[in-house]
């Protein structure tokens, strides 16, 4: 018998961030600036629980008690998500409501309940974030499509609440109804899951499939139902083929919701995919009979490795072709972030052993160089608009010589140049991709790292090499503190994180920690 | 240990202090600092036990940095990776000091870059662990794109995004073998180890003959862009002409060494099947590049892209010395890295000294200096024949090692080292010197004597506010000779060039143990490659007769 309060408990870190979400929803809209002017730190104080709710929680009885497929996955990834999260936050914080903000100061507006965005802003993000945790948590694929649906739904309206322009609506347009198909494919996958093994449950499911697979071989059902929901789910990573929104999603947005869709939705896309994957292949597919141990296939069933590694592939190439041939800030950097989720699905490619550890380490990495990105771009603006050519931001280290370096050392770092912590766990994740016997992923990767070189070098060229111009003259810093801080201490963090990469390294490898260990099960069967 | 460290972290700091310092102060900082590293490398090189044994010192340390795959942070020298740290730590505070009067915009930023250039360029050198090797390797790219792309020529831009985009492609590819042999020697040992010598000894004893082939191609393909070689060398004249002076001169003294000694110290030994499988084919390459970039020093009119095409000219020597793979050819190239890199490094400076006067490079405006400059003209005259290898200074005992180790490269066994070259490759890589003393010459010809041309004072004006590059110092108008600063930068490089000229017998001695170790399984490797050559070629003429009979 499961002990509900158990289970519920575990949620704490969730829990957190909920109520500081309603909370935050209500002080936005307060006639105090002063009030007003807290909700980014009430947002970071529920960031901070969460983290230490989460340590105080996670408990190994409680663990068991709540069946999860990967029972170790939600200690290191919410820490992650609450620790970029901050970040996120910061980024967003200056920008969000800030000309109506001034205008009330200075008394050219008078504060109208209607017009203020900034609650609704931060309780949707952090609504978004605490989906993002419920699908590490997810033991079935009801909570798991539910936890999706959470990270999505807050996101849709974010894209459009920020920003009163046409652009900005048309992206929340696009995104939502691309959105809608992806999350029906996915739901859709989900279905012919449930069909091909009667079960919710990922544990049950995965015990159903490896009796199927060490039998008569998975049912077409199941294979069709991996295949979609893979398909559906790489709308979040932004994935080939479901990258296309990314583009104009990213470049209509504003760009700390840019920010934000960089990363959320794509950690909680790749927990989601490595939960259903759990289920369907790797080392779930050790069937221990009184025969002794039989494995009907290591790693994935044959289809959905040929499919993941055709995404894998085709992520990686056209993201970074069609970073070249970008000239808008935004759109290069979402060109950038569908060329990451390349590298990282080939993280998943190669599983438990190393793979997805390696991913986690990599989705660090990058969230850690997002927030560096955009809170150099958030800090700047030129006549009131955002910063998005890289022509303004010509000779940047003239004006700002901290933004600049801070620019240079993320697009150094997401270009590949050790010893900066992107280029580290880049090549980690081509080493686990030699370990794990993709060596064409792993050649695949570092002949994409080349490509991207290209249009990461623009940003340096952009910022330190090039001379001011007539636009770039214009370009003032913003009167915030909030985002130059997070550039600061991502960018920072990149030029010190290698130092302790061992560690890092080591708490990434954790997240699969309690998966099935077909050695583990030999062990224990003929202990028995 | 101590040492080496704070050789290589004594640039990064006084690069920390640059950033924070007045900007005057900038140049005379780089210059303490270069010095300062200069003299604890050459404190550990005094103290250093292993200059006739060939062994590496200090042992490599256990101090792991990433415990999970044991990467390790171990750093040691032997005698040539001594060497050539050594060439860049005296060329580093030449050019810092060399470019004094020639960098006047954004100095410190300058300085800053090229303390971290040296830092990383030593760090490679030191490296021990390969994964820490590629480290430095790769990161002497950012702090070069920035000196190119700022302070360089008016195609600067160009010339900077050339020259990272070549040689990070080109890096990837030794990443990757690097990675897959570490990984080969966890699979078949169960240990990690990222050290140069366990990797070297694991892959040459244990990897398939195939395997060992593709391995070296990887990291041929992945070095060669960095030489360079043959096909691949475009981006080197554009970068070397583009480059502030003192950039050239590390550009050629010690940042194209790192291809020449990964090729050394990595390829080499990691795949000794694949080098013998390999070395006629990379040989082709080497010689087809001396004697065709020597025919486009010939046409050249810029006496800096002449040097820059040299370059190529003479580095493909160099590559051809190193397969030879045997003791004679590989000295000699190890011998003509560090000669090259000290006499092609002094004529950048000596043309970047004559352009910070004329703003001009191009020998039809400019010509018969040595009217105007005479000290600057004799020191041009010695560099260019330590250049082309007259004998009594240095560049004469390299060149000739390497061709006669070429030479002597035959599949003869008597030796100890059976060969895949011989006279053949010897005799046209040797055009290749004819023609550079006939290229060379003409430079001393045109530039230093003949009629004096000089540009007309408009064109220099309209040079000199040309604005855009950063070449213009304070030199303005002062037509005059070398000034106390400029001598006292190049007598330290004529006197080295000197002394290995009369005397190389240490430096081959120091060499010598190294090279043997590292061709240690070549005789074996070649003689299997020889024998499998006549077998196809009977086997095809079986073939043949086969037909016939058909």
């Amino acid at each position: 018998m499961v002990d509900m309060s158990q289970t519920v408990a575990l949620l704490a870190p969730e829990i957190v961030l909920f109520v500081a979400s309603m909370l935050v929803a209500v002080l936005g809209l307060s006639r105090s600036t002063g009030i007003r002017s807290l909700v980014p730190w009430v947002c970071v104080a529920a960031l901070v629980g969460s983290i230490l709710a989460l340590d105080a929680v996670w408990t190994p009885e409680r663990i068991q008690g709540a069946r999860l497929l990967f029972p170790m996955l939600g200690k290191y990834g919410k820490a992650l998500i609450a620790l970029i999260g901050i970040g996120l936050v910061a980024v967003s914080a200056g920008s969000i409501d800030r000309r109506y903000e001034e205008a009330v100061a200075r008394g050219r507006a008078s504060f109208d309940a209607l017009r203020v965005v900034r609650g609704e802003y931060y309780a949707f993000l952090l609504l978004s974030l605490t989906g993002a945790m419920l699908v590490m948590s997810a033991p079935d694929l009801i909570w798991l499509f539910l936890g999706l649906e959470l990270v999505s739904l807050p996101t849709y309206i974010m894209v459009a609440v920020a920003r009163t322009g046409r652009r900005s609506m048309e992206a929340a347009m696009k995104y939502f109804f691309l959105g809608a198909l992806a999350t029906a494919v996915t739901l859709y996958g989900f279905a012919m899951l449930y069909g091909a093994t009667g079960t919710m449950q990922l544990i049950a499911m995965r015990d159903v499939l490896a009796e199927q697979a060490a039998g008569p071989g998975l049912s077409t059902t199941a294979l069709l139902g991996t295949i979609l929901t893979v398909l559906g789910l790489c709308f979040k990573l932004a994935a080939v083929p479901m990258h296309f929104y990314a583009p104009d999603v990213y470049e209509g947005a504003p760009l700390p919701v840019t920010a934000f869709l960089s990363f959320t939705p794509k950690i909680a896309g790749f927990s989601a995919l490595i939960t259903v994957l759990g289920a369907v292949g790797w080392s779930g597919h050790a069937m221990v009979d009184h025969d002794g141990v039989r494995i009907a296939y290591e790693g994935l069933p044959q289809p959905v490795t040929a499919v993941l590694w055709m995404v894998a592939a085709l992520t990686m190439v056209l993201g970074n072709i069609g970073g070249i041939l970008q000239t808008s800030l935004k759109r290069t950097l979402a060109y950038s972030s569908i060329a990451n989720s390349g590298y990282m699905l080939v993280g998943v490619i190669v599983g438990p052993k190393g793979g997805i550890g390696a991913m986690y380490l990599f989705m660090l990495g990058y969230g850690v160089m997002t927030i560096a990105t955009f809170g150099v771009l958030a800090a700047l603006e030129r006549k009131g608009e955002e910063v998005d050519s890289f022509e303004s931001l010509a000779g940047l280290r003239a004006a700002h010589p901290g933004l600049a370096f801070l620019l240079t050392v993320s697009a150094l770092s997401l270009l590949g140049v050790p010893p900066l912590f992107g280029a580290l766990a880049k090549i980690v994740l081509v080493f686990v991709a030699f370990e794990g016997g993709q060596a064409s992923l792993a050649a695949v990767l570092l002949l994409n790292t080349a490509i991207g070189a290209v249009y990461y070098l623009r940003f340096v060229g952009a910022a330190v090499v090039n001379p001011q111009n007539a636009k770039s003259q214009e370009v003032v810093a913003i009167p915030h503190w909030w985002p130059k801080t997070a550039a600061i201490v991502a960018g920072l963090g990149l030029i010190v994180l290698p130092a302790f990469l061992s560690r890092l390294v080591d708490a990434s490898a954790t997240t699969v920690d309690g998966y099935v260990d077909l050695g583990e099960a030999v062990a224990s069967e003929t202990e028995r | 240990m101590n040492l080496i460290w704070a050789s290589i972290l004594i640039p990064v700091v006084t690069a920390a202090v640059i950033a924070v310092a007045n900007a005057r102060a900038a140049r005379s900082l780089a210059a303490v600092g270069s010095l300062a590293s200069l003299g604890a490398l050459a404190a550990f090189a005094w103290q250093f036990p292993a200059w006739s044994t060939g062994a590496v010192h200090p042992e490599p340390c256990g101090c792991a940095w990433l415990s999970s795959i044991n990467a390790t942070l171990g750093v040691g020298f032997d005698s040539v990776s001594l060497m050539l740290a050594l060439l860049e730590a005296f060329l580093i505070p030449i050019c810092v000091i060399g470019s004094w009067t020639a960098i006047s915009e954004r100095q410190r930023e300058y300085y800053g870059w090229f303390m971290l250039l040296h830092a990383s360029i030593l760090l490679a050198f030191a490296a021990r662990d390969v994964l820490l090797f590629y480290v430095g390797y790769e990161f002497t790219l950012v702090p070069l794109l920035f000196i190119i792309a700022i302070w360089g020529g008016p195609e600067r831009r160009q010339a900077a995004h050339k020259l990272f985009l070549y040689t990070f492609l080109g890096s990837l590819f030794f990443l990757g073998s690097i990675l897959f042999v570490g990984w080969q020697h966890h699979a078949s040992t169960g240990l990690w180890s990222w050290d140069m010598g366990t990797l070297s000894t694991f892959a040459s004893a244990r990897l398939p003959a195939n395997t060992q082939y593709w391995l070296f191609a990887a990291l041929l393909a992945g070095f060669a862009v960095k030489v360079p070689l043959f096909p691949v060398h475009t981006w080197l004249p554009l970068a070397h002409n583009q480059a502030p002076t003192a950039g050239s001169v590390i550009l050629a003294g010690t940042l194209l060494k790192l291809g020449t000694y990964g090729i050394f110290r990595l390829a080499l030994p990691m795949a000794p099947e694949g080098g013998a499988a390999l070395a006629v084919l990379a040989s082709v390459l080497c010689t087809v590049a001396v004697v065709y970039a020597a025919l486009i020093c010939w046409v050249q009119t810029d006496a800096k892209k002449l040097v820059a095409y040299s370059s190529v000219s003479h580095l493909g020597i160099c590559m051809l010395g190193l397969f030879a793979l045997n003791p004679v050819g590989a000295q000699g190239s190890v011998l003509y890295m560090i000669n090259h890199g000290l006499s092609t490094g002094a004529l950048f400076l000596l043309i970047g000294m004559a352009y910070e006067r004329y703003h001009v490079k191009d020998m039809d405006q400019i010509g018969g200096l040595a009217k105007r400059m005479p000290v600057w003209a004799f020191f041009m005259v010695f560099f260019t024949m330590s250049s082309i290898g007259l004998p009594g200074l240095n560049g004469f005992v390299g060149e000739y090692l390497c061709l006669f180790g070429a030479y002597i490269a035959t599949g003869d066994a008597s030796t100890g080292y059976p060969g895949l070259l011989g006279p053949g490759f010897a005799l046209v890589a040797g055009t290749g010197l004819i023609l550079g003393a006939m290229y060379m010459l003409l430079l001393v010809g045109r530039y230093v004597f003949g009629p004096l041309r000089e540009p007309r004072d408009d064109a220099h004006a309209k040079h000199g506010h040309d604005g855009a590059h950063a070449h213009d110092g304070g030199h303005d108008g002062g037509h005059g000779d070398l000034t106390g600063r400029e001598v006292g930068l190049l007598v330290p490089l004529a006197l080295v060039c000197l002394f290995i000229g009369v005397y190389p017998k240490p430096m081959l001695q120091a060499i010598g143990p190294v090279v043997e170790r590292t061709l240690a399984p070549y005789p074996a490797a070649v003689e299997r490659t020889l024998k499998s050559q006549p077998q196809a070629a009977e086997a095809v003429q079986a073939d043949s007769k086969e037909d016939d009979r058909g």
